[in-house]
């Protein structure tokens, strides 16, 4: 038995249960012996699959290139290269466990963390346009605002759930009665009879797609316009209400508010609504959930809160445990359960439905604890592997529809945010300036990617893309002159004071952007263009480090 | 002093001349073949075909535009005016009339959705969304097929407008769509460095990238080399010059509207001249279920009016309209009903598309609807047919199949069938 393993089991009989799980779980390792409950669950799952299909898995990332990935994965950017040294100095066999319990407990990095995962659930809730339009009614700085918090905290998946779907309050920060979680239903529910809120709060927190059955059923799932409608009517109290600027007519901020609802036949003790059927017939519904609870048809708020009543409603309901599982998955593997991801039922069977249901079992049992999660996930096997394609997993392809095995860890592009993120640090460490000022230099950088459709529901898309914009922004652009800056003070600067020779910094270079030592042809091309540099070997640095930003080994989570 | 590298095997200086030669030869392509090229210039620019898609993202209400029904409930409340084709349209399109000898409608479309998203993909691509495959869209699959027609094109084959258009599917990220706002703008293109040690870069940059995909064997080979390439490409270009729309003078730019669909029109042209095969043009807006013929005949109409006259025309008189393709469609049409809000919501069964120039006959109108407009009652057509239509007027065999990632194979237009009164 090794070393570590005895330590365990000499703290496993001097202390009591529960605590030694914990214990064992803040310092899990690789060790076999003493994986959690959880990690067990995800790597049998796994490699049973692995079994099934006779595949065997690409090696184990090795600790420089799984670091990297965990760095972005949980806190948004690049490790520098003083954390990645503390990482390597760490010679434990925990020492993965232990970066995991930094990145998500370390006070160092709660800022950081809050901030990525606000980012991305902003992204979720409102859309990379949300809130940057000045008629827009959703305050962006207020989703943040909430969402930052919450993720600072460590709140409940389940409460930040309710409090997004029941929310009432003000918009902007600073505003009397501001309640920030209000922006992600401010703009979805004066029009079209708030459609977009019912579509968007089935589709992101229970994995139903239901757009297209407002119109006519369903043609896939078990989804019928009857039950749009109904689920639609959870919103019929709520409104965004404009408050202007004192003696103008420029919205200040929006509030969301709960009104007593009279139906659209004007009786406030039977609130129905109608909707059109595709052959011309009206029918009526009322508030129902989609398990088929039903709930108070009065329109009085005093009666019934019908927001108050859908967010208790969904959490009883597994189908949030089974969506928030499917999405922190693929956002950690590069794949959900499903494709898509949100659109979840039995008509889309999931790739490894044991699995799926025991995570979400498990997720409700930490009482949706997000850093006990990712905490499983970032340690298990799947996501400790080499994203590599071999001979022995050949098949396991998604990328031409193949049905993920989780053989190998796939590559993917960073996200915008993650990509700027990583070059603000690594052109040398913090930003300048208050979190306010560099939140908006990084708002205006990335609404340069952002495309809008036209069409009243707000689809949007990205040219971040690995195309031509993108490339010429990683070209030319300021972040990128920013990063290969070498005026004093600057990364480069730095660097070519460190290290004992031109050699080292090469490496420390290569260390900094794609976590490994340069090849022997790398070394030699930049041996070629110090000579053709004359030898000034800042230059040279420069050119390197360009190479490096711009390539894809860089841009790619892998 | 004395440097502090050594050579390993197989890397010598020569070596690394070569990287350099290499990434900078699509550069100076131009330049060595250049005789060859300028021979057959006049031939190619004379045969090579064009399309200017001009998309109306949110769903246009075609019952109010293309295919009135005066005097039905569901008729709304304009009126139908005479054209140059044999043809009646909306009244408030007046200058799109004198132009309709040159464009015809196709008023049986019947679609199957009407989902934005599903419908933005099922039109840009023939093919109804699949979670395990993408689909190349009309841009990609039309630059893919007329590149062979421009050898010396430097800048991207397939433009975007105003809008993100659709992507280029298995057919990779090469032929994805350049996005541009109608300014002609683009951001980040200057080359701070000069071109010697940007090549020096580019070697450098060569090497990480073949290493890396080497050791992951997952990235469609070469995929982002060729991005790169033809952003190096692009950034060196004279070629360029085509999307600097702020050059036209001020009359063209009044004739085309000085809006932003108005001036992205205007860019289309430019580009065609220059050479690209594929343009998309995106006008938004179009989802209105809430007060639709006051806001069409306020500003969408007398805007798509102008624009869209104004280039049908400028081609023509340019000689560039019979190898110009112009199609224009959203995702579906919408209801005919009229709804409490004095909308009309998204409906896909009965609809119409409007398609000329190139080898596509102008001045008919093709099918017909009922008379409250709720049903095809002629031969319906799909977005396949629409696309196998013209894929046939600029000249692409229909014959022509793509391998998908996964080795299936595809039929272009997804084996839609031709709208034989439109092309030959």
């Amino acid at each position: 038995m090794a070393p570590k393993s005895i330590f365990l089991s000499r703290l496993t009989r001097s202390l009591g249960g529960l605590v030694i799980l914990m214990v064992a779980f803040a310092s899990v390792a690789r060790a076999q012996s003493v994986v959690p409950p959880q990690i067990a669950m995800i790597n049998d799952a796994i490699e049973q699959g692995w079994a099934d299909y006779e595949i065997t898995p690409a090696k184990e990332a090795d600790d420089a290139v799984w670091c990297r990935r965990v760095f972005l994965d949980i806190i948004g950017r690049i490790p520098s290269l003083e954390e990645q040294q503390e990482f390597a100095a760490d010679r434990g066999g925990d020492r993965r466990a232990k970066l995991v319990d930094r990145l998500l407990h370390d006070d160092r990095y709660t800022e950081e963390y809050a901030n990525h995962w606000a980012t991305v659930w902003s992204n979720l809730l409102i859309g990379r346009g949300g809130g940057m339009d000045r008629r827009d009614l959703t305050d962006r700085n207020g989703m943040m605002k909430y969402l930052r918090d919450s993720f600072a905290e460590n709140k409940s998946y389940d409460r930040m759930v309710y409090e997004l779907v029941t929310a009432e309050g003000a918009t902007k920060p600073g505003a009397p009665g501001f309640n920030g979680a209000v922006n992600f239903l401010v703009g979805k529910v004066n029009e079209e009879k708030a459609v977009l809120a019912a579509s968007s709060v089935s589709r992101i927190f229970l994995g139903q797609q239901v757009q297209c059955t407002q119109c006519h059923n369903h043609p896939f799932n078990d989804w019928k316009q009857q039950k749009f409608w109904e689920f639609n009517s959870f919103f019929r109290q709520t409104r965004a209400l404009r408050r202007f600027v004192d003696g103008t007519r420029d919205v200040e901020y929006a509030e969301l508010v709960s009104e007593d609802y009279a139906g659209e036949a004007g009786d406030p003790n039977d609130a129905l609504v109608f909707y059109e059927m595709r052959n011309g017939l009206t029918r009526v519904a009322y508030p129902v959930f989609t398990d088929g609870t039903e709930i108070s048809k009065s329109g009085f708020v005093d009666d019934v809160n019908r927001r108050q009543e859908l967010g208790r409603l969904m959490m009883d309901s597994q189908s949030l445990d089974r969506m928030a599982i499917n999405r922190y998955w693929s956002m950690f593997l590069g794949y959900g359960f499903t494709k898509p991801i949100d659109d979840m039922g039995p008509h889309n069977n999931p790739t490894h439905p044991e699995l799926l249901d025991d995570l979400s079992n498990a997720f409700r049992g930490s009482s949706y604890n997000l850093k006990d999660l990712i905490t499983w996930i970032t340690l298990s096997r799947p996501y400790s592997l080499a994203p590599v394609l071999g001979s022995n997993n050949q098949i396991d392809d998604p990328s031409i529809g193949e049905t993920p095995k989780f053989s190998r860890f796939y590559l993917r592009q960073m996200s915008a945010e993650q990509l700027y993120q990583s070059l603000v640090s690594a052109s040398g460490g913090s930003a300048t300036g208050t979190y306010e000022q560099q939140e908006k230099k990084r708002r205006e950088w990335l609404r340069q990617f952002v495309v809008t459709f036209g069409t009243d529901e707000g689809d949007e898309a990205t040219t971040f893309d690995g195309s031509i914009p993108q490339a010429l922004m990683l070209f030319n652009g300021e972040l990128t002159q920013n990063a290969t800056s070498t005026k004093p003070g600057s990364f480069l600067d730095r660097l070519s004071q460190s290290g004992k020779s031109t050699r080292d910094r090469l490496n420390l270079l290569y260390k900094a952007g794609l976590s490994r030592q340069p090849t022997k042809r790398e070394v030699a091309l930049a041996g070629e263009l110090y000579r053709a540099r004359g030898g000034k070997e800042i230059e040279m640095l420069q050119d390197v480090w360009w190479a490096i930003l711009n390539s894809n080994e860089f841009i790619m989570q892998h | 002093m004395i440097s502090p590298w050594k050579t390993p095997s197989g890397m010598s200086r020569r070596h690394f001349m070569n990287h350099l030669a290499g990434s900078s030869a699509a550069a100076s392509a131009a330049l060595t073949m250049g005789g060859a090229i300028a021979a057959n210039a006049e031939e190619m620019r004379r045969n090579r075909k064009s399309a200017i898609m001009l998309w109306m993202g949110g769903g246009p209400p075609t019952i109010d535009m293309w295919d009135l029904k005066p005097g039905a409930p569901t008729g709304g409340p304009f009126q139908p005016i005479s054209t140059t084709g044999d043809m009646q349209i909306c009244e408030h399109l007046p200058m799109v009339a004198k132009q309709m000898h040159n464009l015809s409608i196709v008023r049986s479309m019947s679609t199957r959705e009407a989902d934005h998203n599903r419908g933005r993909y099922y039109m840009h691509t023939g093919f109804v969304p699949n979670p395990n495959i993408e689909h190349p869209s009309y841009g990609a699959v039309v630059a893919h097929e007329l590149m062979s027609q421009r050898p010396e094109l430097e800048i991207p084959p397939f433009v975007t407008i105003g809008g993100a258009s659709a992507g280029p599917g298995f057919l990779g990220m090469a032929w994805s769509p350049f996005a541009v706002t109608s300014s002609g703008r683009i951001r980040n293109l200057d080359m701070k460095l000069d071109g010697m040690r940007l090549r020096q870069r580019m070697a450098a940059l060569q090497e990480i990238e073949s290493g890396f995909a080497n050791r992951t064997r997952d990235l469609p080979a070469g995929e982002h080399g060729k991005v790169l390439k033809k952003t190096f490409d692009l950034m060196t270009s004279s070629q360029m010059e085509a999307f600097r729309v702020e050059k036209e003078d001020e009359k063209t730019k009044e004739r085309y509207g000085t809006n932003g669909f108005g001036q992205g029109c205007l860019l289309a042209r430019r580009l065609v001249e220059g050479g690209v095969p594929f343009i998309e043009v995106d006008l938004g807006g179009w989802d209105l279920h809430n007060n639709v013929h006051q806001t069409l005949a306020d500003t969408k109409l007398p805007q798509l009016d102008k624009a869209m006259s104004a280039l049908v025309e400028d081609l023509e008189q340019r000689g560039l309209l019979q190898d110009t393709a112009i199609i224009w469609m959203g995702e579906f049409g919408r209801t005919p009903r009229i709804n409490q809000n004095a909308g009309r919501d998204h409906w896909a069964r009965s609809w119409s598309c409007v398609v000329g120039g190139a080898g596509i006959q102008g001045g008919l109108a093709v099918g017909e609807t009922s008379s409250d407009g709720t049903a095809v009652e002629s031969e319906p057509f799909s977005s396949e047919d629409l696309m196998a239509t013209v894929c046939k007027g600029l000249g692409i065999s229909l014959d022509t199949t793509f391998m998908s990632k996964n080795r299936r194979p595809m039929k272009i237009a997804n084996g839609g069938k031709v709208i034989s009164e439109l092309v030959a």
